[in-house]
């Protein structure tokens, strides 16, 4: 089975964001990168369902920086096969333009599946995956928490406010990576040296012009200061008083 | 706690090649996820976590720069680096890797017959069987050409008697590389637990290094057959080969405690409010932070350095000397210093730098102290041996 997964090169979560001089980027200095966590689920999903179907190969595709073949070079390194790098210094530019370029990329690239993770977790789009299903005329289901492949079906579930879903989609299709889809896997040492020898291309990306523009980056307020009551009934009728007249809450 | 921030100030990543920084980020987020939340625990009971040992053997950092079946064959920079982020957890941790790989997996490889190579190496690795390493005796520390540790002849075998100490993972091993003499040459062999006569016994009450096991090697008629012995090591140059392999760990372990101890001072002094500002507002503050920081990139450039001429085959045991003597010396000042900066809270556990600390008056005792690393340099410099 063949499995193409989307992976996008991402601020780790846990970094202190901080906006560039220019206003409209975030300053790269400080910052560790890390592949996308919803996609690292999206690796293994596809790294099970290939054992699983006891052959075929699983690649990995981003477009993005040159320094993305980390990324790929850490998926080969879980275990994928190949990897394909459509290399854009400057990104690849919005949702849009991404999933054009990811499309474009897969031409002549064989898959029976394509996963990606739900949302990336820095622009929080989650368009990505649907939009590249639409140029490749695919179905696509977003969200799944799991995927079975019997034949050219696949039945996936996904959860929506504690009911499951379960649906069954025509392969090829494109589905994007719950929480709960599969755990990631570390890739061991023996794994790194290997990824080693993988191929991992590289194409430079044509800069498409992106249907948006980002104009302006600035951080989310900072937290108000926190107000402390004592813990008597004159202290719940001040936090009382607080929560209706000065945050409207009540 | 928050994350870990590691200080890279002389962006250093830009040197490395993309499997070395690979490697540090799995094992980094390997100590973060599974390693973290039990050290704590582990160190106030004084135990090693060893239900971490068949992880660790997954991962491959057990012996995985050894060239050796499907090993992963790391380079010695990113042997380092492993080296670096396991004792970012704790010195315990990084001592259990050392010694199964630089002092007991490294010995086999080097000097075994290819019988005890198959049949200890893949399982070390995998972290299946664990191994010990028996130099140090309870009166022979520094000087451990002076040991009485003896082999006799006995048929086809030997017999092995003596005592050692302070011995890592003594109560853990499936196997101990004892160093003895023969004849009055210093040779290594292999003893296996559940031999007659051998027998292990834990040294608790430790102030340091708590999460690793020490023990005393009791060797009693220890019946060994010729297979036991490693045929290829000859004189005190076997066990001080392999010291040079764990010194050159150590250079890198070390590193990872003192830029544990930074980003824990650094993160604190910027929210603890005294005389209405944040302490790291005031002068003698960011003099510390700048001596640990200055330091801290010094040793990590001599790590690189010598993790690049190890590979390139002209590493000598004279710089690898240099670089256990100084990251030691400094790493354990740097976490004296940041004892002191976290004030009272730096006595408890909520805290990890004392631990640190604590931990690192061992290592910069074992594996030759600061003075004994002294008399090396002294005597590469002057050509003059100060040692008697
Ligand atoms: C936690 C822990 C784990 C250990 N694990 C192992 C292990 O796995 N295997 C193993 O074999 N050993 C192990 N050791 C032992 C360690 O290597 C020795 O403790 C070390 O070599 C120092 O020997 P010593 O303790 O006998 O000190 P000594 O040699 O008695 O030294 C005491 C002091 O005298 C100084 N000194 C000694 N000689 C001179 C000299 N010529 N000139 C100037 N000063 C001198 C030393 O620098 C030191 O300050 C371990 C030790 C510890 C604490």
């Amino acid at each position: 089975m063949d499995v193409v997964v989307l992976v996008k090169r991402v601020p780790d979560t846990e970094t202190k964001v901080r906006v560039a001089a220019d206003g409209k980027s975030v300053d790269p200095s400080g910052v560790q990168w890390i592949m996308a966590p919803y996609d690292e689920i999206a690796v293994e999903k596809a790294l099970q369902l290939r054992d699983a179907a006891g052959g075929g190969a699983v690649t990995v595709v981003s477009a993005g920086p040159a320094e993305t073949s980390k990324e790929l070079r850490t998926a080969l390194a879980m275990g994928a096969d190949k990897a394909l790098l459509l290399v854009a210094p400057q990104g690849a530019g919005d949702a849009a333009a991404t999933a054009k370029a990811l499309a474009d990329g897969l031409k002549g690239v064989p898959f029976d599946l394509v996963l990606c993770g739900k949302q990336a977790t820095d622009d929080d789009d989650a368009a990505v995956g649907p939009m590249v299903a639409a140029h490749l005329g695919v179905p696509c289901v977003a969200f799944v928490t799991s995927i079975e492949v019997a034949g050219r079906t696949a039945t996936v579930k996904r959860e929506i406010d504690g009911e499951v879903e379960v649906l069954e989609v025509d392969l090829p299709a494109v589905l994007t990576a719950q929480k709960g889809l599969a755990e990631p896997r570390l890739p061991g040492l023996k794994g790194i040296m290997a990824a080693k020898k993988k191929p991992l291309e590289e194409r430079p990306l044509a800069a498409a012009p992106s249907p948006t523009e980002t104009r302006a980056l600035s951080l989310p307020p900072g937290r108000a200061a926190c107000v402390k009551v004592p813990a008597t009934a004159e202290g719940a009728r001040q936090l009382l008083k607080a929560l209706r007249e000065e945050r409207g809450v009540l | 706690m928050a994350p870990f921030e590691a200080p890279d100030f002389y962006a250093i990543d830009d040197l490395l090649s993309e499997e070395e920084r690979l490697t540090r980020d799995t094992v980094r987020s390997w100590v973060t996820d599974r390693f973290m939340p039990l050290i704590e625990e582990a160190y106030r009971e004084g135990r090693f976590p060893r239900a971490l040992i068949p992880e660790m053997g997954e991962l491959g950092v057990l012996g995985g720069n050894l060239d050796y079946g499907d090993f992963p064959r790391m380079s010695s920079v990113a042997y380092g680096l492993v080296m670096q982020e396991l004792e970012r957890g704790d010195s315990g941790l990084r001592s259990f890797v050392s010694v199964q790989g630089a002092l007991v997996m490294y010995p086999i490889w080097r000097y075994g017959s290819d019988e005890q190579k198959a049949r200890w190496l893949p399982a070390m690795h995998a972290g299946k069987a664990v191994g010990c390493f028996g130099l140090t005796e309870p009166d022979h520390g520094s000087d451990p050409g002076g040991m009485e540790t003896k082999a006799v002849r006995d048929g086809s075998g030997f017999v092995l008697n003596g005592a050692k100490m302070w011995i890592t993972n003594g109560d853990l091993c499936d196997v101990a590389v004892v160093w003895g003499k023969l004849d009055g040459v210093v040779r290594g062999f292999l003893v296996e637990r559940g031999t007659k006569g051998f027998s292990t016994r834990e040294q608790k009450r430790k102030h340091s290094l708590r999460a690793s096991v020490t023990s005393e090697l009791v060797l009693q008629d220890v019946h060994l057959p010729a297979s036991a012995m490693l045929p290829l090591a000859q004189g005190l140059g076997g066990p001080l080969s392999c010291l040079t392999q764990a010194r050159y760990g150590i250079a890198w372990g070390v590193v990872g405690s003192a830029m544990a101890v930074y980003d824990e001072v650094r993160t604190y002094g910027a929210t603890r409010v005294q005389f209405g500002k944040p302490i790291a507002g005031f002068q003698l503050y960011q003099a510390k932070l700048a001596t640990m920081l200055t330091e801290i990139t010094k040793a990590q450039l001599m790590n690189l350095r010598l993790g690049r001429l190890k590979d390139a085959g002209k590493m000598t045991p004279q710089q690898v000397s240099m670089a256990k003597r100084n990251a030691c010396h400094w790493a354990l000042e740097i976490a004296r210093i940041g004892r002191d900066m976290l004030g009272a809270n730096g006595i408890t556990d909520e805290y990890q730098t004392m631990r640190h600390m604590c931990n690192l008056e061992s290592v910069k005792t074992y594996e030759g102290t600061h003075d004994i690393h002294t008399l090396i340099l002294g005597h590469a410099i002057t050509g003059l041996d100060a040692f008697r």
